[in-house]
């Protein structure tokens, strides 16, 4: 085998491909192999290295060099200075925002200096499409340990020691869950990975599948040895093509190796992984739903009991874990449930990965140890908001979580902390919003989100949001009353009391949380027809200013709504008399504004 | 494929693959290693530093020692090529110059495992703007 000089790791992940990571990829192996170079340096693709926002990323080993934003025609530039002649290319080199210095190591960067990756240790590591590369960081050793050393009784028990909570939402303790199903008897039990990523936002469980498909498979197997399942399934979303053809790779390498069959690694114990598509149906994230969606029927939510653990799939005891869960099982086994416990807070073990997004400079995927607080993860790892504005809202936990607000900043989180702050931890999306975000308006977006998504199965949420959509709808149109404020919060104490599962009765959190930590814009919407962050198109008015209008006309010509019209007054120091809207036929499309070269108009 | 039979083969093809990760692995953690900087410029290379860094990767390899080996540009001692910088963690780094394959072993068995010093040291004299 060559002994390769130099790795060259290229971001493989969803958000680098669309940019043209692929491309990359072939550049740079046509040009090392034009330059007789193909047997010194390696090139691998990888999975996301989270940095998103300044992908496609290049990383350049043994020199630890991280280029950022680049195109395939720096491929040329990369190899001639940096491979060949061994300077680093410095205007791709990442440069912080605060001096303006180049930084070359990821090391040094903000984004990277206070996280600590456990779910995705191997995530911008190795190449996801080789079983090698994972076998040659310690894949599938903790497999190994459980079926030569361990009992399926003491796998429990360590995972119960660990204190890994579900990180799909709920936060559920993994090991109790385990425990459950591995007391129910059954000729056959089944293991399942939920892969069905819905939150808006949230793309952590779809880059550790792209990234380390076989973290998942080997955990699935160690989490089928303990419950006493010899069948795993995996209900991944057909969005996802990326990770299913990856999952694919990495099962078929996994039973070529004799990892995934019969008798595995000696031990008598059969385990083998099978995936089910989902047609990205937000319900189907919500266990019983996902189940049935298995069966083949509707993705409905049932209730529970019986849990999963009793009757779950085909009527069999499952045990069903999120993607981001079962990441976290292979280290645990390795290092050791003391090791892991080590880590977070006093209810909450271990790191969480949370998508960052919003209006926030460092957009990416990061991994953070539990307790953490949102000031650490938005003006450190996220490089603080955007364009230097205000940091308003932070959403956390989708359309069943929250608005967290500038007093929730210095709080450590984790699931206990998130959930006393009305909002919850969720799957790790977390939105960042700032003064030009109305809150009334996102309350209504998460609204609309729910009303789309609701399976229609239970009155509170199928009529019950659509209502409560129809109210903030009605309220960022400006037709608001008191009345309707109220309505809203009894509304919503109905649906979490009544809905049948927990996406319903979690689907009023946007609304309570907005209307508890931001009540004044909603009684500014109702009272005074105001939206401060000019957002409701609806309460806007475009306003000339007369004194400053010298009447040219050039607005009421590229008004498509002809809501423009000349006046008597002519301002002292004009020759033609100003111009004035007609609010009530204006549409509010901004046209006047921008063709106005004398900043006479302006939103009010 | 053959199929893996037990956690003790599983450990077996670890310690095989390892070493394909190695430069990857290895460049997390530069500075507890012992770093080699070998000058590459078009001159360097003419000069067989391209050539003397493969038998020093290979040598390292056979005595155990963990490197890592880094390529650079032209460090200006053109009249001592090929030239490499060595750092072993804990002192000084030091530059080499005319290094052909029996100095590199030297450089290695002496002066990164017993401290000894070898020929061939370039002083170096000069200030950096970091300092």
């Amino acid at each position: 085998m060559a002994k390769y000089k130099m790795h060259i790791l290229v971001c493989g992940g969803t958000g680098c491909k669309s940019s043209n990571s692929p491309q990359i990829i072939e550049n740079f192996k046509k040009q090392l192999e034009e330059k007789n170079l193909s047997n010194d340096v390696q090139v691998i693709k990888t999975g996301c290295f989270g940095f998103c926002e300044q992908g496609p990323i290049v990383k350049i080993m043994p020199d630890n060099t991280f280029y950022t934003r680049v195109k395939p025609e720096d491929v040329e530039r990369i190899i001639n200075e940096h491979i060949i002649k061994g300077r680093k290319v410095p205007d791709l080199l990442y440069t912080n925002p605060e001096n303006k210095e180049h930084v070359s190591d990821s090391k040094h960067m903000d984004f990277y200096k206070k996280q600590i990756r456990i779910a995705l240790r191997n995530c911008g590591f190795i190449d996801p499409e080789n079983i090698d590369e994972c076998i040659s960081r310690g894949g599938y050793e903790a497999l190994g340990k459980c079926l030569s050393e361990m009992t399926p009784e003491q796998v429990i028990a360590e995972m119960k020691a660990s204190g890994l909570r579900g990180r799909g939402g709920a936060g559920f303790p993994t090991g109790l869950k385990w425990e459950l199903c591995a007391k129910n008897k059954a000729d056959q039990k089944y293991v399942i990975c939920n892969a069905d990523e819905g939150d808006p936002g949230a793309f952590m469980d779809r880059s550790i599948l792209e990234g380390d498909p076989n973290s998942i498979i080997e955990a699935m197997a160690i989490c089928g040895y303990a419950i006493g399942a010899t069948k795993g399934l995996i209900y991944i979303r057909a969005e996802y093509p990326l990770a299913i053809d990856r999952l694919k790779i990495a099962i078929s390498q996994a039973r070529e190796y004799g990892l995934l069959g019969t008798d595995i690694l000696g031990s008598g114990f059969d385990f083998d992984i099978e995936l089910r598509y989902g047609a990205g149906a937000f319900v189907c994230g919500e266990e019983t739903a996902l189940i049935h969606s298995m069966e083949g029927m509707r993705g409905e939510p049932t209730l529970k009991p019986p849990f999963p653990a009793v009757s779950g799939y085909m009527g069999k005891p499952s045990n069903v874990n999120n993607v981001e869960t079962f990441a976290n099982v292979p280290v645990i086994i390795t290092k050791g449930a003391q090791w892991f416990s080590s880590i977070g807070t006093e209810k909450s073990k271990g790191t969480k990965v949370f998508a960052l997004a919003g209006q926030i400079n460092n957009v990416g995927l990061i991994e953070v140890p539990m307790g953490i607080t949102l000031r650490e993860i938005i003006y450190e790892i996220g490089g603080g908001i955007k364009g230097g504005r205000k940091f308003k809202a932070v959403q956390t936990g989708g359309p069943s979580g929250g608005c967290l607000t500038e007093k929730h900043l210095d709080t450590p989180i984790d699931y206990e902390s998130l959930m006393a702050a009305g909002s919850m931890m969720g799957s790790g999306g977390m939105v960042v919003m700032d003064e030009t975000s109305c809150m009334v308006a996102i309350a209504k977006f998460y609204l609309e989100f729910t009303c789309e998504e609701s399976c229609g199965k239970c009155t509170p949420c199928r009529v019950g949001n659509k209502r409560m959509c129809e109210i903030l709808d009605k309220i960022t149109k400006g037709n608001g009353t008191m009345k309707d404020i109220e309505d809203l919060r009894n509304l919503a104490a109905v649906i979490k009391d009544t809905a049948l599962c927990g996406l319903g009765q979690t689907s009023p959190n946007p609304v309570l949380s907005t209307m508890d930590n931001f009540m004044d814009e909603y009684i500014e919407h109702v009272q005074d027809k105001k939206c401060r962050a000019g957002v409701c198109k609806s309460l806007m008015s475009y306003v000339i200013d007369k004194e400053a209008c010298i009447g040219c006309g050039k607005c009421a010509k590229g008004c498509p709504a002809d809501a423009i019209s000349k006046t008597d007054y002519i301002a002292p120091g004009h020759k033609l008399p100003s111009m004035v809207i007609d609010s009530e036929k204006c549409i509010k499309c901004g046209a006047c504004i921008s063709g106005c070269k004398f900043g006479a108009i302006s939103v009010k | 494929m053959t199929k893996v039979k037990s956690l003790a083969e599983l450990k077996a093809m670890r310690e095989k693959l390892q070493n394909s990760l190695d430069v990857r692995e290895k460049s997390e953690n530069p500075d507890s290693l012992v770093q080699v900087k070998v000058a590459m410029a078009t001159c360097g290379i003419a000069a067989g530093a391209k050539q003397v860094m493969e038998h020093m990767m290979e040598k390292a390899e056979a005595l155990k020692i963990p490197c890592v080996f880094t390529q650079t540009g032209c460090m200006g001692y053109c009249h001592a090529e090929p030239t490499i910088e060595v750092k072993v963690p804990g002192r000084d780094p030091l530059v080499f110059g005319h290094v052909d394959n029996n100095r590199a072993d030297e450089i290695l068995t002496k002066y990164v495992q017993n401290n000894e010093l070898v020929e061939g040291i370039i002083p170096v004299n000069y200030a950096t703007i970091d300092k």
